[in-house]
């Protein structure tokens, strides 16, 4: 049945391109038609490519990695160019092989999991956060983990709950762990290459929705040498009325609806995170120093969330620097349904983040007057 | 895989007797002829060793069979012997000092399984890996992690060998190459599996072995966890990328309080390994001796790699599941029955029956451990408590976390970092 529900999510990326022709307003950025363009999944599959390249002790591993070119197809061309000794298909056993990568960096190779959906990674999470996370700390600095697992994280499209929940909070909650989230393809490279760089345990959170939408890109972000920063956060827009925190995909949200505000007066700054652990606490506070209004937007569940990590930071720090109540946009608080209008409505909108923006600046319109 | 005979039961895998089209005989990755075992295979003379859980199958009773063993030396006799003291005497040491609160939470003693870490852990290199459970304490030891690191780390002092940050369930030694103890049922097993897969990564990819063959990874864990779904697992993927591990299954009967009976459909364990592909081997875990054998070949057929083999070690804990049990539900006939099959009683009398030493030279071993075990204690008595400075330190590799280097910039802001180059 298992099985069933996979393969069923094999031929999900065709839903997500279904979905983004849907979706008018993502390719409504303005760029110049002169820049190099790069899809997320490109980004991801040259940023794994160069660093098996550049370091043998690089290897991937998880279902359907290999021969199949990667659920999504992150993985592709891989196994031909580096062999089935470093491009390996697991049988389905998230523990099993989860285990098995984690010992392997404990004797110093760098694997690659893949997780076909983070939701797997729950058959799995014992030895991200036993065996991978508490090393280094439980032998006191003898043994580290130089691992990295990735995958698509949160809601894709029409999957149900099971296949649809962001796990930003649950894994950024565990010390010793780092978490990132890219958005563009240049976050995508950047950070794909530290984390596997990285001497830690990595969980590299990436969307579905996101691997065919295409970036633009510069040629220092395509050098084979560039990386990002793990635990600084990008302004992706500058302002000064409000600020909007995102991760992910609600990045792109977020620029949506700082473009709608801007065409209403409001000048809102667009953070996007890229990394959820550690937590850019300087740049979240100076950014709310500078707007002194606050709006979080994930697409995980509110509680204990990211967005409450957000403003709790900000509250240690800046208290007296706001103006104005933070606002929290996140999932609603269930279970994803299936049906695709619940679901629309269980997910943040571009119009939520517009709202609560607009709040924050005391300009808010009853919720059923814009709805 | 023939020589195996010497244990007292054998499966080989029944692949071979499968139908053509199954091209899966592997050319021998170890081309040099030198690295086989010169000894010949042990004639099967080692007939019915009374094995544990088939005798309380069957009820039978009767007395083991007459011990026959290969030729040990007398220096060989002697550590093992010296290793299994030096556990058992350890352990006894843990309960004393936990009763007095030096140690704390949950600790587990070996008692009565040191058979299974000695014979087993002594025939390993430095570089082969041993992979353990809570129950670690005498792994660590037979690995040649100090008997005062061990003991300091169980009194959470900053000598410990993880500097008090493991503990009784979680110990570590990078230069032993003990990948640590797993506190959960069956979570060391696809650790262990991925330190053989890197030793087999390292040979193939890398081509970093070294002349001897692979590194081999031994997996401790107990009959609990051959329940447990991680196991299957791991035994389908060692078998299937032929890695150099060997699992050892510490059959003691007892899962805390669960009957291996009551808990397992079918309870000879050793019989799974035949299920995936590689020989299941049973052996009499209360006799050092045999253990040995049937460790050395395993361990060489994975070095020379062919592959995993499973070891099912019928054994017997001769207290509790762990200093808090009050271990109520084994019944008193069975406990002496074990307790009369000890294995380092066992071993001395086999000693001085082959006239391998005399019973002051075992004396003087047995008081050597004692002054070894007292020093121990003293050691981690004396030894300081972690500082508060230390709370903080090793959550991550990178010095700081955060990948923030020492000069407080971000590491990726070196210069070093983007070009590749730098360690990060």
């Amino acid at each position: 049945m298992l099985g069933a529900a996979r393969r069923q999510l094999g031929s999900a990326p065709m839903l997500g391109q279904v979905l983004r022709r849907l979706r008018p307003a993502t390719s409504a950025r303005a760029y110049s038609a002169a820049a190099k363009e790069m899809t997320v999944r490109e980004a991801l599959n040259s940023a794994l490519d160069e660093e098996m390249s550049a370091d043998p002790s690089v290897f991937l591993m998880g279902e359907e990695v290999g021969e199949y070119q990667g659920a999504y197809k992150i993985t592709k061309g891989l196994l031909d160019k580096y062999g089935p000794d470093r491009v390996l298909d697991t049988p389905i056993t998230e523990a099993g092989f989860t285990g098995i990568a984690v010992g392997a960096a404990y004797q110093g190779l760098r694997p690659v999991v893949e997780f076909m959906t983070f939701n797997f990674s729950m058959q799995a999470i014992d030895h991200i956060i036993n065996s991978a996370a508490k090393s280094n700390y439980m032998s006191a600095g003898q043994i580290n983990v130089p691992i990295v697992f990735r995958g698509p994280n949160g809601a894709a499209a029409g999957v149900g709950a099971q296949h649809s929940q962001c796990y930003a909070a649950w894994y950024a909650h565990v010390p010793g762990l780092k978490v990132l989230a890219p958005y563009s393809a240049e976050d995508a490279r950047g950070l794909l290459k530290a984390a596997i760089r990285d001497p830690d345990p990595v969980v590299f959170l990436e969307n579905e929705l996101l691997y065919g939408e295409s970036f633009p890109i510069s040629a220092e972000v395509l050098d084979s040498s560039f990386s990002l920063p793990i635990g600084k956060a990008k302004v992706e827009r500058e302002g000064k009325d409000v600020t909007i925190i995102a991760y992910s995909k609600m990045v792109g949200y977020a620029l949506q609806a700082a473009e709608i505000l801007s065409k209403e007066g409001i000048s809102a700054e667009v953070i996007n995170l890229r990394s959820i652990r550690p937590l850019d606490r300087a740049a979240i506070n100076a950014s709310v120093r500078k707007t002194n209004r606050l709006v979080t937007v994930e697409e995980s569940f509110p509680q204990h969330g990211v967005g409450a990590e957000i403003c709790m930071s900000v509250v240690e720090e800046s208290f007296e620097y706001l103006d104005a109540p933070v606002e929290r946009i996140a999932g609603a608080d269930v279970p994803m349904p299936y049906a695709a209008n619940l679901e629309r409505m269980a997910v943040p909108q571009v119009d939520d983040i517009v709202r609560a923006a607009k709040r924050t600046c005391y300009r808010s319109v009853p919720m059923a007057a814009t709805a | 895989m023939a020589s195996f005979t010497a244990a007292a039961k054998f499966l080989a895998p029944v692949a071979a007797a499968r139908s053509g089209g199954d091209s899966r005989a592997p050319p021998p990755p170890f081309p040099s002829a030198s690295l086989r075992p010169r000894r010949k295979p042990a004639p099967s003379r080692l007939r019915t060793v009374l094995a544990v859980s088939s005798d309380v199958l069957s009820g039978n009773k009767s007395a083991p069979a007459a011990a026959a063993h290969s030729a040990v030396t007398r220096e060989e006799a002697l550590e093992l012997y010296e290793d299994m003291v030096l556990g058992r005497i350890f352990e006894d040491m843990c309960a004393q000092m936990y009763y007095r609160g030096k140690m704390f939470g949950f600790v587990h003693l070996y008692n009565g399984q040191e058979a299974v870490s000695t014979g087993f852990i002594k025939q390993l290199n430095q570089a082969d890996c041993v992979v353990s459970t809570y129950r670690d304490h005498v792994h660590a030891l037979s690995k040649g992690v100090p008997a005062r690191s061990v003991m300091a780390e169980l009194f959470g002092k900053a000598t410990g060998c993880c500097r008090g940050q493991g503990g009784s369930m979680h110990m570590f030694s990078a230069p032993h190459n003990l990948l640590g103890g797993f506190a959960f049922i069956g979570e060391g097993i696809p650790v262990a599996t991925g330190a053989a897969f890197a030793a087999k990564y390292r040979h193939e990819v890398l081509k970093e072995s070294g002349p001897d063959g692979l590194d081999v990874t031994l997996a401790f864990f107990g009959d609990g966890t051959c329940n447990n779904g991680q196991f299957f697992e791991c035994l389908n993927m060692a078998q299937l990328w032929k890695l150099p591990i060997v699992f050892v299954v510490e059959n003691n009967l007892w899962a805390i309080g669960m009957s291996h009976l009551r808990a397992t459909s079918d309870p000879e364990i050793y019989k799974k390994g035949p299920a995936f592909g590689m020989p299941g081997v049973h052996v009499d875990g209360m006799d050092v001796l045999k253990v040995r054998e049937v460790a050395k070949e395993a361990i060489e057929r994975a070095r020379r790699g062919e592959g995993p083999t499973l070891v099912e070690c019928e054994t017997y804990r001769f207290r509790g599941h762990s200093l808090a049990d009050p271990d109520e539900l084994r019944k008193p006939d069975e406990k002496s029955h074990y307790a009369a099959r000890d294995p380092i009683t066992a071993l001395k009398k086999y000693i001085i029956e082959q006239n391998l030493a005399t019973e002051s030279e075992l004396k003087s071993i047995e008081k050597k451990i004692d002054d070894v075990v007292e020093e121990a204690v003293e050691f981690a008595d004396a030894s300081p408590l972690p500082p508060r400075s230390q709370l903080l330190e090793n959550v991550f590799s990178d010095p700081k976390g955060f990948g923030i280097g020492p000069d407080g910039k971000y590491r990726c802001e070196d210069p070093l970092f983007t070009q590749g180059t730098a360690q990060v």
